[in-house]
Parts: C-alpha cells; structure tokens; sequence
C-alpha cells in the first residue's frame, strides 16, 4: 500500500475504512444515549405484551393454530418481531432526506465516498447498536412474561441471522430510496409517515404475513416489505426451513441489489438537479 | 392588550393561521390528510385479518369489534388533534426553546395545548366517525335511554381521557428526557389496546389498561353496554357507567404529573 502523499492524516487501511469509521460513529451515536433505547424496549415490550395477547386468543378461536403457527411459534412470531423494531428501524427515516431539505447533502457530495454506501455504513451502525439495549431484552421478556416455541436446531439461527442482516440493509435502502426523493419533492416527510405505515402493514409487524388473506399476501409479496421483517422472523423461528427458507433469502438479496439500484439511479439523477440555496 | 385577550379568542386566532399556513401548501397537506387516514385503515385491516381468522374473539364478532374500534378511533383522534402535538415538547426542552413560553401572560399548559392544531389529523376523527355510524346500523342496537346516554357520556369522556394521557406523558417528559418514548407505551400503547376485545386480557393487562391507565373505558366498556353484551372477568359491562370516575382519574394523573413536571424543570440556561 502506498502512503498518501498529498495528505497524510488520511485514514490508513484502503478504501473500505472510512465506511467502517462510519459504521463505528453511527453505534456511538447511539450509545451515548442508553436511556432512549431503554424507553424503545420499554415500548417494544408492552405492545408486544398486548399482541401476544390477542393472537394467542385468537389462534385459541380458530382452534390452536393460526395460519400453520402453533401457539408458542406465534409468541415466537411477535417476540421476534417486536425485537427487531430497533434492528431494522422499522419506524425509523433515513437521515438524507432532512439533510436534502437543509441542503447539507451538498456537503456529502464533496467527500470521496459514495454517498448510499457511507449512509448505509453509519445507519448499520446505529442497527448493530440497538442489539444488546432493546433486540435481547425485549426477547427476554417475552420468554418470561408469555414463554415462546423457539427452534432446537443450529440451522434456524445461522440462516436466520444472515436473513436478519439482509433484511435490515434492505430497510436502509428502501427508506433510503424513499427519502432521496427530496430532491425533487424537497420535503419528504409526509411521504415518509406515509411509507411508515404502509411498510409496516406489509412487513409484518402487526400480523403475520402469511395469516393475511390470499389476496392481501399476494399484495403484501409483491412488495419488499415481508423481505423486512415476516421473512426473517419465520426463518429464524423455524417456520421456513431448508429449500424454503433458501429462497426467502434469495428473494431478500433480489430486493437488496433491485432497491439498491433503485437508489443509487436516483441519487446520481437527482446530485444533477440538486440546487443548494446560501453560500 | 395581549393580556387581556381571552384564550378562546387567542385559540381561534391559532386555528385561522394553522388552516392558513397549512392550505398554503395543499399537495402536502394531501399527502399528510391521506397517510393519517392510511393509518386508520390498516388498523382496522389488522383487526379485520384476526378476526378473519379467528371468527368470534373474546365474545365479539367482526361487527362488535368494530363498534370498539370506532369508538377508540374517534376519541383518540379527537385528542390527538387537540393536544397531540404536547408529544413536541421533548424539543423545546432540548432546545431550551420552553423558556420563551415564561415571558407571556398565559400558563405553560394553555400556551402548549393552543400552540398548533395538527389539522391532516381530521381525516382519522371522520373515519373514526365513520366506523361508528356503520357499527351502529349493522350491530342492530335495541335503542333505551340508558345506551343513548351511555353513547353520549362516551363520546365526551372519552376524548377528554385521551387528552389527559397526552398531558400526563408530557409532564413525565421533564423528567424523562432522553427516554421520551417511554410514554408512548402507555399513549399509543393505550389507543392500540383500546381497540382489542379486552376480556382476553390476563390480569396483568386488566390491571394496567382498565384501572391505571384506563383505556378499557373508552371503548371496549361502553360498546359492551350499547351491544347488550355481559362483558367478562374483571370487566363487566355495567362497570361502563364508572366513565367518568375513569375520566376523572385520568385528569388527577395529568393534573399532578405536569405539576410535578413543571416544578421539576430548572429552565434551559437562556
């Protein structure tokens, strides 16, 4: 490797370390305030409380299953998924569509990264942190306040986290995606409200995906939003396994490399329409 | 002469220039009406695909529930409209922007509480209004006097119940700062409760959304007297009539939390 001649503060290690600075200060964004992530599980956990209530009544109604869930892979269901929330954002924006409308995007475009990849980097980041403060506690709360059928074999697990790292890089680029459209809607926050809700039906976070009807799933698949959250749940819960839990994840990769086209297309048309006001 | 205004007239003021500036841009507001009522909708989808599959759940069917949804819907709505945008308060206090609200003659809570009005959140007061005229004409209700002034009694108790969670969690935001999201666990957490059929609630849940925070009178209590159901467990449909006990209460927590608030809060420096 060559030493950087014409500055030599620049950060040693190639051209992946700046991402990786990036990935790090967005985890330390994070932990610097433990008490917001403590009220997030908090959060989590009573709506998770209340869910599992009324799914549990109703797969007693409908005669011990829902939809092929038994009860404990239906606590399971919305254990996982309320412990998640954090994990792929769910509810979150992305951070480029406020600094579109204030103009600071103008400041990311100077700086030798990628614009989508260095984004993509801190927002892991902050996913990677919210793990230990709201991911595990809100599961361990489900596993003493309603208990939770979890599979016994290793495969469920390894799968499952390569689902669940998909799928939280496909949140990114889909809200990404989203909020790039500030550069030619400047503001984008009502859109974004609007994908909120809408991706939140369809991901699976208040049911899941596969207790819709026919023609409500067929909707919801034509969509990337189960690749979100109800694909990696049912793989890591042991709903999808073998051949189908391969091809939830192929179908997952598919919308990473489509959306994230998607985004980079839009941020290379909209940098040309880009008009920053100030000096 | 500013202080001499009345706050009726101050409010009015307030309305006409948020209807002003928010139809100054209408694509916008479009968007912000539609997503709310977005919201609306897939609640009820959600509650729609359960009992979908479920059939009857905790006594109700499709068309009970929805009576429970409708009533929830609108209340909540109605506060969220009046008083939802307190949920801003965590950002004067970060700012430090609140000191500003000491200097005018009117009280912190009244200056909050008429300093916007959110009106794309209208769309899911007429919604919520919708799904209780359609319950009331497919539930087919034996009309008394008693379930008229239960209706009533609801349609204005229960908004102010709300309005109260708002207020209180708001006062909690002086202490909590940070953490502000910890009252959405009783604020949305509550209007998302409201909504279920609450005699599948285990004791835990009864305890926390019937009495502490007591959502379960808002909806669930009333459309089990308007629908001539018994209710059941803990909560039996003549506990219906303890609305305004419910109100009351939910004004003393609100009362004594902003006044704990207020009192805990050391200004911003400025």
């Amino acid at each position: 490797m060559r030493a950087n001649v014409l500055d030599p503060g620049a950060p040693r290690g190639g051209a992946v370390r700046p991402y990786w600075l990036l990935l790090r200060a967005g985890f330390r964004s994070q932990a610097a305030y433990p008490l917001a992530a403590a009220a997030g599980m908090f959060t989590n956990a009573v709506f998770g409380v209340l869910k599992a209530t009324v799914l549990t009544a109703a797969a007693a109604a409908a005669g011990g299953s829902l939809a092929g869930y038994s009860g404990g892979q239906l606590l399971a269901y919305v254990w996982v998924s309320q412990a998640m929330i954090g994990f792929v954002a769910a509810m979150g924006t992305a951070e480029i569509g406020e600094r579109i409308r204030t103009g600071d995007v103008a400041t990311d475009f100077t700086r030798p990264l990628d614009v989508q990849g260095a984004h993509l980097a801190a927002d892991l980041g902050r996913s990677f942190f919210s793990v230990l403060p709201r991911g595990l506690p809100c599961l361990a709360i489900g596993a003493l306040v309603t208990g939770m059928t979890l599979p016994a074999a290793a495969a469920p697990y390894v799968l499952g986290a390569v689902s669940l790292l998909l799928a939280t890089v496909l949140s990114f680029l889909c809200r990404y995606a989203v909020a790039i459209l500030g550069f030619w809607l400047v503001d984008t926050r009502g859109l974004a409200t609007f994908y909120t809700v809408l991706s939140g039906f369809f991901m699976g976070l208040s049911l899941p995906v596969s207790a819709f009807p026919s023609w409500l799933r067929t909707i919801a698949h034509a969509t990337p939003f189960p690749s979100v959250m109800a694909s990696p749940v049912d793989v890591l819960i042991g709903r999808l396994t073998g051949p189908d839990a391969i091809r939830a994840i192929a179908v997952q990769a598919a919308w990473v490399v489509g959306i994230g086209l998607l985004g980079r297309v839009l941020t290379a048309r909209g940098r040309r329409t880009l008009e920053v006001q100030g000096g | 002469m500013v202080d001499r205004m009345p706050t009726a007239t101050a409010y009015a003021a307030v309305l006409r220039s948020r209807v002003r500036a928010q139809a100054s841009y209408p694509i916008p507001f479009a968007v912000d009406l539609l997503a709310a009522l977005v919201v609306g909708v897939l609640e009820f989808a959600e509650i729609w695909v359960l009992f979908h599959r479920a059939g009857v759940l905790g006594g109700l069917d499709i068309r009970g529930v929805l009576l429970v949804f409708g009533l929830a819907e609108f209340a909540f709505s109605i506060a969220d409209l009046v008083v939802g945008h307190m949920d801003r308060l965590p950002d004067y206090l970060r700012a430090g922007t609140l000191d500003m609200f000491y200097l005018r003659p009117q009280s912190i809570l009244a200056q909050l509480m008429t300093s916007e009005i959110s009106l794309k959140r209208l769309s899911r007061v007429l919604f919520g209004g919708g799904a209780i005229v359609v319950a009331l004409r497919l539930n087919a209700i034996h009309w008394t006097t008693a379930r008229a002034g239960m209706l009533a009694l609801t349609l204005v108790c229960a908004p102010i119940l709300y309005g109260a969670l708002f207020v209180l969690a708001a006062g909690l935001q002086f202490h909590l700062l940070d953490g502000r999201e910890f009252t959405n666990a009783f604020v949305y957490g509550g209007r998302y409760a409201a909504t279920q059929p609450a005699s599948v609630w285990p004791t835990s849940l009864v305890a926390g959304f019937a009495f502490l925070i007591p959502v379960a009178f808002t909806a669930y209590l009333p459309a089990m007297v308007l629908l001539g159901h018994p209710g059941g467990g803990w909560l039996p449909a003549g506990l219906a009539w303890a609305l305004p006990l419910a109100t009351l209460w939910s004004v003393a927590l609100a009362a004594a939390g902003w006044r704990n608030g207020i009192r805990h809060y050391q200004g911003g420096g400025g």
